[in-house]
Order: structure tokens, then C-alpha cells, then sequence
């Protein structure tokens, strides 16, 4: 049965009324914060390093993202990490606050579809941390460029830029993951518990684990078969995805994203140490890119189903 | 009467198999205020969602203001106000930037937005607080904030869900008032309730729910009649000579009781009023009181469901 009206009715305003709610928040206040400290921790360290070590390199603004200093893991590895914990706080109460403070059914009650509501509050959250991302981005740059010095290349802010881009859509995922268990579950700390035990399970473990859960479920005897079932499993993880489209993408010299051996005919005929061109770089990790936002829609529409097939009561 | 704005028939809701509301149908027409009676789970709040295009309908057809809410839920939601059970604001925002944010997703323009806003406050009592924030409210502000914001929709029928429940005897009355206020500009209302004397005080018509069905229907008197027996009370005060004997014979007058010095209690099959009137004026006797006990609401609900549960109870398992 065809329904009458736009599902997108009132989509702007929900989302300019979650974005109001967002920006005005506490929470966007410790994003804030957590946004400078990086920022600062992260120009000074890596400046430090370049400095250095590397005089002649054509690529230092990259170097600003890439370069890690121990005990501190290098810029796109704290994202790595620290972009889902933001997606989750942004998201793990999206729906079942509004079900907790009893709004829910009187909103509803407007001329709206529930689409808009859910997709307003999932464009609001991916605006609030892009607005967070693009702040720290250009604290980075600003900062590095005041430290280093140099003026960048074309070819560097462009690729900072696709850089930017990815570190979105890999927040994408982790908001509509949370998204998703804010509708599913009816406890704001429930959810917010099972989202972090996902992002402790895929951010921190996975990497250890995936080899081991595909080499005992593929039998085989040649070498490159494994790797890649290993590779694979690996992958289903986000993190893993956005690490290797972000190291691959900063760094213009890198060819591939697993062993050396495995991808052979991809490197015949090339001067190692010399840098790809944007595109062809972008090319290899596209299937990368393209897994993020795949990801993103299809939790998205997970979520939108069990929401649309939801009772509204208490 | 006039036109019909509610209509539904053989509305059925069946949740997992179970049906929670089992083909029911009734017609509300232009400003009335109709009332939902019946114990917790007996079908009521399913039947409204259901109107409202909130919950999918199993069987049967809902008509709202000519409209399908299943299938026109926007055009059906634009003009009826909807108080949920224990309504909710966001405590973060001021009053009126609750009523600012439902405004905007009707869709009203800047100008009208604030001056509507304003009046539906004021209206309500809440003129003062409008740029507090709901957080500070005590329950029957928020639900008078609820009906603000019917009034500020401009709906043309208003569903309100429990609107008493929980308030202390002050906030009813104030809320009573603006049900009855809503009445009066021509919204036709449909509220469910457990308070009986008081939605008895404010229903011109009632629906007695009862595990999914609608039980009884109609005004108070008419359910009195159905469920207690059909007697009507008439009581007589009056000076004179051999009143008793005379009220007796009047036609319709089943029998007599003395209810004090100078004064009767007639049990009657209908309201004999004037009859008695002119029986006891033409006795030579002094007339003081005249009146009919109404049934009540409270008396009603009570007898129906002392009887009802042994026939439900069957029913159930079917």
C-alpha cells in the first residue's frame, strides 16, 4: 500500500533542532577539548620528528599525520581509534532518549514520517563530528604550518583533504552502529555498553584475532591464499579500513596495502621510494573507501527497518 | 447531527496473534467529546494510535476527517492534537521553544509561529514560563503545555490519552476547563480517562472498553439505563396531604418510598418529573424540590465489570 506525502517532511528542521542539541551540549564541549589536545599533541610531536629526520622530503605536511613517536601512535592511528568514541557518544541515546522522555509519540504525532526523525538525527550526529574533524584538520595544518614552514603542494592538501573525507565516512559507520542500538535497545546504558564492547572488540583486538579465526576456517597449502583469507578477515573490521585507506592515501610513496609479494604485478615496473599520483593512489584503496560508506548505509538501513517496525508506546 | 470526523469500523489490532483490539467500530461527529472507559489493557491507547496512523491497522478502516491514516498519515496528523499518556517535552529547551520546535515541523510560517505560540501559552496558564525551561515543570504544566500545543496546531480534533492521570484535584479542574474551552471552538475531543466523575462531567458521549471491545456506548443516562437497570431516581420534596398515595398512581411510577419528613423517592421506568409535578400541585400540596438522580459514571464501570469478567473470561480463551 503506497503511502501519501515526502518521507523527507520536516527533515530539516530535525535536523537544525539535533544539531542545536548537539553544538549545545556537554558532550560536544569534551570534543572540543579532546579536539585541541590532539591537535597540539599531535603538530608538536610529529613537527619535532620531522624536523629531524627528514630535511628533504617533498612531502612534509603528510608527515604531520603519519609520523608516530613512541609511546604516541601517529595522528590517523589516534583517529583510528578515538573518531568511533566520539560517533558512539553522539549516538548511542539518538532514539531511546526520545523513547525514555516520552517525546517520542508526540512527535510522531506531527506531520512527519518517522524517516525524517531518524535520518535527521544521523545527518545531524555526521555534521556535529564532521564540523569536530574539519576544526581539528585545520588546527593541524595551521599549526604545522607555523612550525614547519613550508608552504604545501597541491598534491599534499589534496590529499589531507581525501584524508578528511575518509576519516568522515569511517565516523559514519560507528554513528550508525550506535544509531542502530539506540533504536534496538530500549536503555541508553545498554546500548552505549554494547557499542563500546564492538569498538573494543573491532579497534583493538580485531587485528589479532581475524588471522587466526580465518586461517582455522580456510584450509589450504598455498602461502598467498592464506594471507589474503588472513587479509580478509582483517577487513571485515572498519578500522582496519580506514587504516589502510588513510596510511595509503598520506603516503604517496606507499603501492599496496598487504604484503609486497602478494600484489607483484602491481609493483612491476615501478621505482620504489618514487610517489604515485593522487589518482592512482586513490585507486588502490577505493574498494577501502567505497566498504566505509557501504557499511555506513547499510547499518543505517538495519536500523531504519527495526525503527519503522517499532511500536511507538511505552 | 453533523458530519462525522472519526469514524472507524471493525477496527482490528492483532499484536503477535493476539488481538488487542477486536473489531470495533463507532462514528464521532463535529464537537463532541468523546470518552474511552475501560480498565488497563483493554484496548484504548492501541485504538487511538491506530487513528493517528501510529500503528499499523490489522483489519478493518479508520476514517479521520475523510482522510485514511494509514495511508495519509501526514494529512491526517497535521490537524488532530495528540496528548500521549504522560507526555514529554525536552527539559533542555524553554516552553516555548518545545512548542517553537513542533511548530516548525507543521510547518507554519515565522510571524503566525510566534504570535500562535504566545496565545496557545497564555491560554493555558502558562504565559509566565514560556521561556523557562520544561525541566522546572510540574506534571500538570507539562500536560497543560500538551494542550498548548493542540491549541497552537489549530487541530480540529484533539486525542488526549490519560490527560488526567496522575494530577491532584486543582490541576483536573484546570484542565477540565480547557477541554471544555476546546469544545467551544469547535474541536471535537477524544479522551480516554479513569477518573469517572470527572470525564462523566465533560463526555457528552462514552465508549465502555472491555478486553478489546467495545463493551457499552452511548450518553451516561443511556448506559445507566442499560447497566443498572434502567430505573430512573426521581425525588419529590413537597407539603401536603396524602402525597404518597397520590405520587403512586402517577403513570410510570413503579414504587414509592418515603425518604424523610415531606419528601419521596419514586423509582420509575422514566423520568416522571412533570407528571409528578402536576400530580402533586393538583394534591392542593406545596411543591419544594424536584429531582432526578442521574446515573453514575462511577456506578456504571463498577456494575458492568462485577458482571462482565466470567463472560470475558471465556471469551479471552477463545
Amino acid at each position: 500500500m503506497q503511502r501519501e506525502g515526502s518521507p523527507w517532511q520536516g527533515l530539516g528542521v530535525v535536523i537544525s533542532k539535533e544539531l542545536s542539541d548537539q553544538l549545545t551540549s556537554i558532550r560536544m564541549f569534551v570534543v572540543e577539548l579532546i579536539v585541541v589536545l590532539i591537535a597540539i599533541i599531535t603538530v608538536s610531536f610529529a613537527s619535532e620528528q620531522v624536523k629531524q629526520t627528514t630535511a628533504e622530503d617533498p612531502f612534509l605536511l603528510l608527515r604531520l599525520f603519519t609520523t608516530s613517536q613512541d609511546p604516541f601512535p601517529s595522528f590517523f592511528q589516534f583517529l583510528n581509534l578515538l573518531v568511533p568514541l566520539i560517533a558512539i557518544a553522539l549516538g548511542f541515546d539518538a532514539v531511546n532518549s526520545e523513547h525514555n522522555r516520552r517525546t517520542l509519540s508526540r512527535i510522531l504525532a506531527q506531520p512527519i514520517y518517522r524517516d525524517a526523525l531518524l535520518f535527521g538525527k544521523f545527518i545531524a550526529g555526521l555534521l556535529t563530528i564532521s564540523i569536530g574533524l574539519v576544526v581539528l584538520w585545520l588546527l593541524v595544518i595551521g599549526l604545522g604550518l607555523i612550525q614547519l614552514g613550508v608552504p604545501p603542494s597541491l598534491d599534499e592538501v589534496a590529499r589531507a583533504f581525501i584524508f578528511l573525507l575518509v576519516t568522515i565516512a569511517y565516523a559514519g559507520v560507528w554513528l550508525a552502529l550506535a544509531l542502530l542500538f539506540s533504536i534496538v535497545f530500549r536503555s541508553a546504558a545498554t546500548a552505549a555498553l554494547v557499542t563500546l564492547g564492538l569498538w573494543f572488540l573491532f579497534t583493538l583486538i580485531w587485528s589479532l584475532i581475524a588471522p587466526r579465526i580465518a586461517l582455522s576456517l580456510v584450509q589450504s597449502d598455498d602461502l598467498s591464499t592464506l594471507i589474503f583469507a588472513a587479509q580478509s578477515a582483517a577487513r571485515l573490521s572498519p578500522g582496519t579500513l580506514f587504516s589502510e585507506a588513510s596510511s595509503l592515501i598520506l603516503d604517496p610513496s606507499a603501492r599496496t596495502v598487504g604484503p609486497v609479494y602478494l600484489y607483484l604485478p602491481q609493483l612491476q615496473g615501478a621505482v620504489l621510494g618514487a610517489p604515485l599520483p593522487l589518482d592512482q593512489s586513490l585507486l588502490i584503496v577505493w574498494p577501502q573507501i567505497v566498504g566505509l560508506v557501504a557499511g555506513s548505509i547499510l547499518l543505517f538501513v538495519i536500523g531504519y527497518i527495526v525503527f519503522q517496525r517499532q511500536e511507538v508506546r511505552a | 447531527m453533523s458530519e462525522t470526523v472519526i469514524e472507524a469500523k471493525d477496527l482490528t489490532k492483532r499484536y503477535n496473534g493476539t488481538a488487542v483490539v477486536k473489531g470495533i467500530s463507532f462514528a464521532i461527529p463535529r464537537g463532541e467529546i468523546f470518552g474511552l472507559l475501560g480498565p488497563n489493557g483493554a484496548g484504548k491507547t492501541t485504538t487511538i494510535l491506530m487513528l493517528l496512523g501510529l500503528s499499523d491497522i490489522t483489519s478493518g478502516q479508520a476514517r479521520v476527517l475523510g482522510r485514511d491514516p494509514v495511508r495519509e498519515p501526514l494529512a491526517v496528523k497535521r490537524w488532530v492534537g495528540y496528548l500521549p499518556d504522560q507526555v514529554g517535552f525536552y527539559d533542555n529547551l524553554t516552553a516555548a521553544d518545545n512548542l517553537r520546535y513542533t511548530a516548525r515541523l507543521i510547518g507554519l510560517k515565522r510571524d503566525e509561529r510566534e504570535h500562535r505560540i504566545k496565545d496557545a501559552l497564555v491560554h493555558v496558564g502558562l504565559g509566565d514560563v514560556a521561556d523557562k525551561r520544561v525541566l522546572t515543570f510540574s506534571r500538570g504544566m507539562r500536560q497543560r503545555l500538551g494542550l498548548a500545543e493542540i491549541l497552537m496546531k489549530d487541530a480540529q480534533i484533539a486525542i488526549l490519552d490519560e490527560p488526567t492521570s496522575g494530577l491532584d484535584p486543582q490541576a483536573t479542574l484546570e484542565l477540565l476547563d480547557i477541554i471544555r474551552e476546546l469544545k467551544h471552538r469547535g474541536v471535537t475531543v477524544m479522551l480516554s480517562s479513569h477518573l469517572l466523575d470527572r470525564v462523566q462531567s465533560v463526555c457528552d458521549r462514552v465508549a465502555l472498553f472491555n478486553h478489546g471491545n467495545i463493551a457499552l456506548m452511548g450518553t451516561v443516562t443511556e448506559l445507566g439505563r442499560e447497566v443498572l437497570g434502567g430505573g430512573f431516581n426521581v425525588e419529590v420534596e413537597a407539603q401536603g396531604q396524602g402525597l404518597g398515595e397520590k405520587l403512586a398512581a402517577v403513570t410510570g411510577v413503579q414504587k414509592v418510598e418515603p425518604a424523610g419528613p415531606d419528601r419521596w423517592r419514586l423509582a420509575c421506568e422514566r423520568d416522571v418529573r412533570p407528571e409528578a409535578a402536576v400530580a402533586v400541585v393538583a394534591a392542593g400540596g406545596r411543591l419544594l424540590r424536584l429531582s432526578v438522580e442521574e446515573p453514575s459514571l462511577e456506578a456504571i464501570y463498577t456494575r458492568y465489570f462485577q458482571n462482565a469478567p466470567s463472560d470475558e473470561g471465556g471469551r479471552h480463551a477463545a
